[in-house]
C-alpha cells in the first residue's frame, strides 16, 4: 500500500500541545526491525474516520513512550530509541475496517525475565484507547536475546518423559468430577480408580482449591494415598496434579511444600494467579524437582473474540517463558473452542524450537526458542476414547489427553473408563506405527481392539457417536487454497 | 502384571507385531536397543543392556534376532525394546515396549507406609520379586 512518510522529527514536533502520533515518530514505515527487537502484530479496528496509519502509530505510542500530548521531558532522553515503531500496516483480507499493525519495540523497554513487565508494556494501557473500536494482540516475536533471560519450563517434555518412564504415546489423564462437593476421601477414590485403571495422571480442576466441603490438606493426603496405591497395583509411575492455587502466594508455597513433603511429583496452578506468582512458583518447581501443570482458567475472556483481546498464542509464549511443564491448549474435537489451524499454531508454539511464520496457523513471526524446554500441551474438555485417532492425528504424540467425563462417566465404572482410554490409545499408536492410516481406519482399529476389551467396547457404545460440531470463533484470516 | 511400556495394556505382542514396531523405529532412523531386568520397580530406569544399541539398521530382522537371543538367555526376566531418537531437541527414548514378561508368576508390589506427623505417610514401593537376590527371581 502507498503511505505518506511523516518525518519523525519535523520542525513543530516539540511544540506544546497535541500533535498526531504519526508526527511524533511512532509511524516508521522505513524502519528495519533489529534482531533484538520485540515485534508485535496487532489487529486494529479504528473508529470510523480515523486514519489507520495514525491508529497504528497511536498503538505503538500508547504501548511505549507516548502520552496524549507533547512533553518536553522526552528531550532529556534518546527518545526515538524508546519509541515503539509501527513499521508496517496491512489490511485484513475479507474484513474491511481491520488492519494488522506491526510494531517494533527495542529490547531496552523490557525488564529481563519479567512477563509482568512485558505484558504491562505491550497490553497495559492501549486496549482502552478511544480512537480504536477494538484491538487485538495477535502475536509477538520474542527475540532470542530476551528468551535467554527466562528460565522456561522447570523440566520440559524430554525430562518429564524420562522421569515418568513413559515414551512413544501421549499421556492420558482425567479431571476428577464432580469438581465441587466431594469429600476428600471420596475424591481420592476417583483418583485411585482412574489411575489403577490405566491413567497416567489425574487432575484437580481449576476451582478445586480449598473450600468448605474439602480443604486442600485433606485432599492432598487422600490423593497421595490414591497415587501410591495405584502405583502398587500397576508398577507404573502415577501422579495427581495438586492444585496449589490459593488466596496468597504464601499460601501457595505452603501447599506446594506440603505436596512435595508427602511425595507428589507434580503440582498445579491456575492462570488466574497472575504472571508474577506463576513465575515464582515455576522457579520453586525447578528448585524442588516438581512438575508444574497450568490450567488456563479465564483465558477465553480475552482470547476468544477475533477483534479484541490477546490471542492465546501470545499467552502460550508467555507461559513457556515463565515456565510451566503442562499447559491446556485445546482439543480440536472436544467441547471447547478450537479451530484446527489455530490449535496447530498453539501446539507448535509450545513444543517447537524454530517456528516459521505461518498465517494459516495464526503465526505472524518466525520464533526461535534457543532450545528452551518444550511445554507439554494438554487437550481437555469433552473428549472420549472414540476420538483417539482424531486426537492423535491433530495433536501428535507429545501431549496429554484428559478424558474427564469420558473416564468417570463410563457405565462399568471409573477404572474401566480409564482402561478403555488407555487401550484405545495404545491400539491407535500401534496401528499408526504399523503404517495404517489411522484417520481413515480409526473406528475399525478401535472396534477390533474392543474385541479383547469389554471396557473399550462399552465406551464406544456409549460415546462413539458424540461430536461437538460448532463453528469456531477464533479462525485464521488466511485459508489454504486447495491446489 | 506390571503396566510399563508403550503397549502395556494390549495383548502381548507376537513376532510380527514386534518386527512391525522395529521397522517403524528404523524408518525414523532411531537406534534399537534391547534391555532386560528382574527388578520391575517403576523407578528402575537402568535395566541391563543386551549389547550396545544398534545404530544405522536397515533390516528389522537383525534387531529381532537380538530380541530373541536376549529372551532365550533370560526367560525369567522382563525384556524390552527401546528406540532412541538422537534428533536435535529430542535426544531421548521415542518408543519403549515390553517384549517378554518373566516365565514365573508376577507377584506384584507392596506399598509400605511409615507413619509421619500430622497423618502424613512416608510411602515406599517394594516389588515382592526383589525379596530374592537378582538372577533368582520369577523362578
Amino acid at each position: 500500500m502507498t503511505t505518506t512518510i511523516e518525518e519523525p522529527a519535523s520542525a513543530d514536533r516539540w511544540n506544546a500541545g497535541v500533535i498526531p502520533y504519526k508526527r511524533m515518530g511512532y509511524w516508521r514505515p522505513d524502519y528495519e526491525p533489529a534482531d533484538t527487537d520485540v515485534l508485535a502484530a496487532f489487529r486494529i479496528t479504528p473508529q470510523s474516520g480515523v486514519d489507520p496509519e495514525e491508529a497504528g502509530a497511536a498503538v505503538a505510542g500508547e504501548s511505549s513512550t507516548a502520552t496524549w500530548t507533547v512533553v518536553w521531558t522526552d528531550r532529556l532522553t534518546d527518545h526515538s530509541h524508546y519509541q515503539g515503531k509501527c513499521y508496517r500496516l496491512e489490511p485484513v483480507a475479507g474484513n474491511p475496517g481491520q488492519w494488522i499493525a506491526y510494531i517494533a519495540y527495542d529490547l531496552d523497554l523490557f525488564e529481563e525475565g519479567s512477563i509482568a513487565n512485558m505484558s504491562s508494556s505491550i497490553i497495559g494501557n492501549v486496549f482502552g484507547f478511544k480512537a480504536l473500536k477494538a484491538l487485538r494482540l495477535e502475536d509477538l516475536r520474542i527475540p532470542v536475546a530476551y528468551v535467554k533471560t527466562f528460565d522456561g519450563p522447570p523440566h520440559g517434555i524430554v525430562a518429564e518423559r524420562e522421569m515418568l518412564n513413559k515414551h512413544g504415546r501421549p499421556l492420558i489423564g482425567c479431571t476428577v468430577k464432580p469438581k465441587l462437593g466431594l469429600s476428600a476421601r471420596n475424591y481420592g477414590r476417583v483418583v485411585y480408580e482412574g489411575l489403577r485403571g490405566g491413567l497416567d495422571f489425574t487432575k484437580d480442576d481449576e476451582n478445586t482449591n480449598s473450600q468448605p466441603f474439602m480443604r486442600w490438606r485433606e485432599r492432598f493426603l487422600y490423593c497421595m494415598e490414591a497415587v501410591e496405591r495405584a502405583q502398587e497395583q500397576t508398577g507404573e509411575i502415577k501422579g495427581h496434579y495438586m492444585n496449589v492455587t490459593a488466596p496468597t502466594v504464601e499460601d501457595m508455597y505452603e501447599r506446594a511444600e506440603f505436596a512435595k513433603q508427602i511425595g507428589s511429583n507434580i503440582i498445579m496452578i491456575d492462570l488466574t494467579i497472575g504472571y508474577t506468582a506463576m513465575t515464582s512458583i515455576s522457579k520453586w518447581a525447578r528448585r524442588n524437582g516438581m512438575l508444574l501443570h497450568l490450567h488456563r482458567a479465564g483465558h477465553s475472556t480475552y482470547t476468544r473474540q477475533k477483534t479484541h483481546g490477546v490471542s492465546f498464542r501470545v499467552i502460550a509464549k508467555w507461559c513457556r517463558l515463565m515456565g510451566v511443564d503442562h499447559m491446556h491448549a485445546g482439543t480440536v474435537v472436544g467441547k471447547l473452542e478450537g479451530d484446527p489451524n489455530m490449535i496447530a499454531g498453539y501446539y507448535d508454539t509450545l513444543r517447537g524450537n524454530n517456528i516459521d511464520t505461518n498465517l494459516t496457523h495464526g503465526i505472524y513471526f518466525d520464533q526461535h526458542w534457543a532450545s528452551m524446554a518444550a511445554v507439554m500441551p494438554v487437550a481437555s474438555g469433552g473428549i472420549h476414547a472414540g476420538q483417539t485417532h482424531q486426537l492423535l492425528h491433530h495433536l501428535g504424540e507429545d501431549c496429554i489427553l484428559q478424558f474427564g467425563g469420558g473416564t468417570i462417566g463410563h457405565p462399568m465404572g471409573i477404572a474401566a473408563g480409564a482402561t478403555a482410554n488407555r487401550i484405545a490409545l495404545e491400539a491407535i499408536i500401534k496401528a499408526r506405527n504399523e503404517g495404517i492410516d489411522i484417520l481413515e481406519d480409526g473406528a475399525d482399529i478401535l472396534r477390533r481392539a474392543a474385541k479383547s476389551s469389554p471396557e473399550l467396547l462399552a465406551a464406544l457404545d456409549t460415546w462413539g457417536s458424540v461430536t461437538f460440531d460448532y463453528e469456531s470463533t477464533d479462525t485464521p484470516d488466511v485459508v489454504p487454497m486447495p491446489s | 502384571m506390571i503396566s510399563q511400556g508403550t503397549f502395556a495394556r494390549l495383548p502381548d505382542l507376537d513376532e510380527d507385531d514386534i518386527k512391525e514396531q522395529i521397522r517403524y523405529a528404523i524408518s525414523n532412523s532411531w537406534a534399537i536397543s534391547v534391555e532386560y531386568t528382574d527388578d520391575p520397580h517403576p523407578r528402575n530406569v537402568f535395566w541391563d543392556l543386551w549389547g550396545l544399541p544398534m545404530f544405522d539398521l536397515s533390516d528389522p530382522g537383525e534387531a529381532f534376532r537380538q530380541v530373541r537371543a536376549c529372551c532365550e538367555q533370560f526367560p525369567h526376566h522382563y525384556v524390552k525394546v527401546n528406540a532412541f531418537d538422537a534428533s536435535a531437541g529430542r535426544e531421548t527414548t521415542a518408543l519403549s515396549f515390553l517384549v517378554q514378561r518373566p516365565l514365573g508368576e508376577e507377584p506384584g508390589f507392596l506399598v509400605e507406609r511409615q507413619h509421619g506427623p500430622g497423618r502424613t505417610s512416608l510411602y515406599s514401593l517394594k516389588a515382592y520379586a526383589t525379596e530374592q537376590p537378582g538372577g533368582k527371581r520369577y523362578q
